[in-house]
């Protein structure tokens, strides 16, 4: 480096001596992300990458073909069925496995699933209990993974805005807070027991703005249900004078004689039918989904049920084992 | 919820938006400060007042936290987690994300607490700036001190020096000059010690009120200069690291089939061309590049921090861990250094005991063999001490087994940082700065100085890191050459004898410490290598061949092992 430190004067400073970057943000946040799938490939025995077919899991899956090109992913893909997700999401992922190449593994709590557990029996946080966290963590133990990557950024929520990108996990695949490993540079600490392992966030910082303008900018693919079309919903009232869309995928949700009607929209993060809200919208490209992002007073998550079931709830999911 | 799509103004074209966004840099900043000084009430004024949060978040904390009734306690926007807001104080380091019409910003608010250093430590090291604040109605305290040399100590470029909580003392600027004289004078007396001098920047806030946090105050007329966004908007970036010598960690080897074999890694400075001639360390040998290839593409060049895969020319033995680096200068092969360490563990600093270092992509056995001092934060002073406890800082001596190439860390950032790890608990409990690249006679030397009598066999391996032996080398002069070269490379000290020479003189010299290559040259495309009885042929085209004779070496007890990490190095 030069030894500019502390030389920096105040004529620096002026708007003018900000030069154009020649790696723009997006660049800068691919070449780290990129390092981190590296290190994670050559540094654990077995690492498996989380794939939720959301746009961040998408996005995330790119750049683990980037990052390992013209080389396969060394990697399996696995993801998390509750058997609560949009077909759609199930096609796409199939898709996306078979263009690419990659190994796709399937985990659910088949017991879970076939007791019936619903968010509307159930709660939503025990159903979450039940169908992700459980299940995830079956289908690690059962693969005997020991790093696992997540498309969870650190702008969606503020609990993840605490977490390491090397988040260390004990035996129960737990997260504790307030003991986390110092974090220096980009040298992450990859040593774990037996038992123990790692969640790996290589998208941390991300935001949602940052993963639509790279999707526009690589041309990513991503599940149509992000575009706003005319589509059944179940149209609720909400507190506030506001409005719930709830989408026709799973019989049970229906209120006794409720009827659907058709809504254009969309949906901003994909979920389980039953707890992900769509929003009204006329979005139906990239530039429009981001033109109308501009323009939200909610974050993303707003629309999700499982954030606000309880202060501090998606905190208490993490420690639990939760991504 | 019932919020519908379009942007209504009818200027604003998404395209022009796009266009513009693609032009935006990227600057990372820490915050810094003793405990309660307001370091998360600022970011949350800061991210508020630039509407960067979102409804729901404002109402999910509305009427909560320690502020008055009315007033939103903005601490809670960055405090997220439970403990965090049943104490009032922050923990861990929380990153938040925002962007103006000029930059993206990634902001760690760390926590002021010397309990939890560090989670400030892990925030700033990755930051270009920082923003230190100072409790005007206390002034500077421990905690400020030791956070600002800590953030001199990791080279943080730009420190911007944000006195808060003016409305507490009727913003009266007197009061606001003795702050920044005082901190002017620590941060000279820091700068002193650390070597990394830095221009601050002293800004009158009010962060709980917002006054110059965005937007410039009317409560403090006597102050013209900018709000803290404008300075957070202005101060360089990125620095280019174009003229510096190229680095490139090898991160890993793609064998995709075999007719492509690429390294991957991320460039830690400097920048590559295909053509560029470059070393491979520690084995010596050198190639040219012929691609560099990434999915989109081959790349005319590319430069830090770009992730890339290079494609070599020639065959050459290169493994995770290894470093590519410009010819022309290449780095040093350390055997040891002198370096600053920030103390992390519960558990102190035990010297000779054996730590994992890891370094880029590498992670390999080190001893601290001395403590040449404690800083002692209160007065800056160097006090002699035995070992370091958590939060402690000092310079030691590290010895390294196995050689790694190391630069200064005031030179190079990637390559002269690194971190120790506790085999044991597996937790890190060291930050690490490289200040000198010491070869193995500097930090054996002042040991053997003391010792009296004729230089023994012994001191002799431990300063050479090899013992005295013959190696007999039969065969292709190419490979002669590069196995004399890695040896040079590795320091050690070899003396070339043609194999018809006198065999008294050469076992003379053998018992001296010295490695006597034995050579019989000649334009065969292999090469045969003896120690004693065991015998290894290699070819020229085989690119692992100097390492299989380093090996032979090895093995033979001639070289210390060039251990993987997990074993024991012993002498
Ligand atoms: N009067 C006044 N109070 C402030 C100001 N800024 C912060 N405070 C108050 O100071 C207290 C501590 O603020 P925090 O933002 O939590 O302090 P912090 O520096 O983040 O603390 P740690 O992260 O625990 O080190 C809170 O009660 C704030 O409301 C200010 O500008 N003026
Ligand atoms: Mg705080």
């Amino acid at each position: 480096m030069s030894g500019t430190f502390g030389e920096v004067q105040s004529a620096e400073l002026s708007a003018a001596a900000v030069q154009a970057p020649r790696a723009n943000h997006l660049r800068l946040l691919e070449a780290e992300s990129i390092h981190i799938l590296r290190e994670v490939a050559s540094e654990f025995e077995r690492p498996v990458m989380l794939y939720s077919i959301g746009k961040d899991s998408t996005v995330m899956l790119r750049l683990a073909q980037k990052a390992f090109f013209p080389a396969p992913i060394p990697f399996p893909l696995l993801h998390i069925d509750t058997g609560f997700k949009f077909a759609e999401m199930i096609a796409f992922r199939d898709q996306m496995a078979k263009d690419i190449g990659a190994e796709l593994l399937v985990w659910r709590n088949e017991p879970a699933i076939a007791a019936g557990t619903n968010p509307i029996a159930l709660d939503t946080k025990r159903c979450c209990g039940l169908l992700k966290t459980q299940a995830l963590l079956d289908g690690l133990k059962h693969y005997g993974f020991d790093a696992a990557f997540g498309g969870a950024r650190r702008d969606e929520e503020k609990s993840r805005a605490k977490e390491r990108i090397y988040s260390f996990r004990d035996g129960a695949g737990q997260w504790d807070p307030k003991n986390q490993r110092p974090e220096l540079w980009n040298l992450y600490n990859a040593r774990v027991h037996p038992g123990e392992s790692i969640r790996v966030f290589p998208l941390s910082n991300w935001t949602e703005m940052d993963v639509w303008q790279y999707i526009h900018q690589e041309n990513i693919p991503v599940v149509d249900l992000y575009f706003a079309k005319e589509r059944p919903m179940y149209v609720r009232p909400a507190p506030g004078g506001q409005e719930t869309l709830l989408p026709v995928e799973q019989a049970f949700v229906a209120w006794p004689g409720e009827k659907p009607q058709m809504v254009k929209s969309r949906l901003r993060s994909l979920g389980c039918s039953p707890c992900t809200g769509a929003i009204r919208s006329d979005a139906d490209s990239i530039p429009a989904i981001i033109a109308e992002m501009l323009s939200f007073r909610s974050s993303e998550r707003a629309n999700r049920v499982i954030d606000h079931d309880q202060e501090g709830s998606m905190e208490l999911k993490k420690r639990e084992g939760y991504f | 919820m019932s919020e519908t799509t379009a942007v209504q103004e009818s200027t604003f074209s998404i395209q022009d938006f796009l266009a513009e966004e693609s032009q935006k840099d990227l600057l990372r900043f820490s915050t810094a400060g003793s405990v309660d000084d307001g370091k998360s009430t600022l970011i949350g004024r800061l991210l508020y007042d630039t509407q960067s949060v979102y409804e729901d978040q404002v109402k999910s904390i509305e009427g909560k936290g320690t502020t008055q009734p009315g007033q939103i306690d903005f601490a809670l926007l960055t405090d997220g987690l439970r403990a965090e807001r049943e104490q009032g104080i922050t923990i861990d380091v929380a990153y938040r994300y925002f962007a103006t019409d000029k930059r993206k910003l990634i902001i760690a608010d760390t926590p002021g607490h010397e309990q939890y250093t560090r989670n400030m430590a892990t925030g700033a090291s990755t930051a270009d700036a920082t923003v230190v604040l100072i409790d005007a109605s206390k002034g500077v305290l421990i905690q400020s001190r030791r956070h600002a040399f800590i953030a001199s100590l990791l080279r943080v470029r730009h420190v911007l020096v944000a006195v808060n909580k003016m409305d507490l003392i009727g913003y009266d600027e007197a009061k606001f000059r003795a702050i920044e004289s005082d901190f002017r004078a620590l941060l000279s007396q820091i700068a002193a010690d650390t070597g990394s001098p830095v221009t601050p920047h002293f800004i009158p806030v009010s962060a709980l009120l917002g006054d110059n946090i965005v937007h410039r105050s009317s409560a403090m007329s006597w102050y013209d200069g900018p709000s803290l966004l404008e300075l957070l908007e202005s101060v360089p970036a990125a620095i280019n690291s174009d003229k510096e010598p190229f680095r490139f960690p090898v991160q890993r080897v793609l064998r995709p089939d075999s007719t492509f074999r690429g390294f991957a890694g991320q460039i830690a400075s400097g920048i590559v061309r295909p053509g560029d001639t470059i070393v491979a360390l520690p084995s010596g040998r050198s190639a040219q590049v012929a691609r560099i290839v990434t999915y989109d593409g081959d790349l005319a060049e590319a430069q830090a921090p770009l992730s890339v895969t290079l494609v070599l020319k020639t065959e050459v033995d290169i493994s995770r861990g290894d470093l590519i680096a410009s010819a022309e200068d290449a780095g040093t092969i350390a055997r040891g250094c002198k370096a600053h360490l920030v103390w992390m563990d519960q558990q102190p600093l035990q010297l000779h005991r054996r730590y994992l270092l890891k370094h880029t992509s590498q992670t390999v056995p080190a001893y601290v063999t001395a403590l040449d001092y404690r800083t002692e934060i209160g007065t800056l002073e160097h006090k002699r001490a035995h070992t370091l406890e958590i939060n402690g800082i000092g310079v030691v001596s590290i010895q390294l087994p196995r050689p790694i190439v190391l630069d200064k860390y005031s030179e190079n950032r990637a390559t002269g940082a690194f971190i120790l790890i506790d085999p044991a608990t597996n937790s890190t409990v060291a930050a690490g700065m490289v200040r000198e690249v010491v070869g193995r006679d500097s930090l054996v030397g002042t040991s053997s100085a003391a010792a009296s009598g004729p230089v023994t066999g012994e001191e002799r391996r431990r300063r050479w890191g090899h013992s005295g032996g013959e190696l007999h080398l039969t065969g292709s002069v190419e490979l002669i050459d590069s196995v004399e070269r890695a040896l040079f490379a590795m320091g050690a000290v070899t003396v070339r004898v043609p194999a018809l020479a006198d065999a008294v003189r050469i076992s003379q010299l053998a018992a001296a410490g010295l490695l006597a290559l034995v050579v019989a040259p000649s334009n065969e495309e292999f090469l045969k290598a003896r120690v004693g009885e065991a015998e290894i042929i290699v070819e020229t085209e085989d690119a692992t061949a100097v390492t299989a004779v380093l090996e032979l070496l090895e093995e033979n007890g001639l070289l210390a092992a060039h251990n993987e990490e997990g074993s024991e190095y012993s002498i």
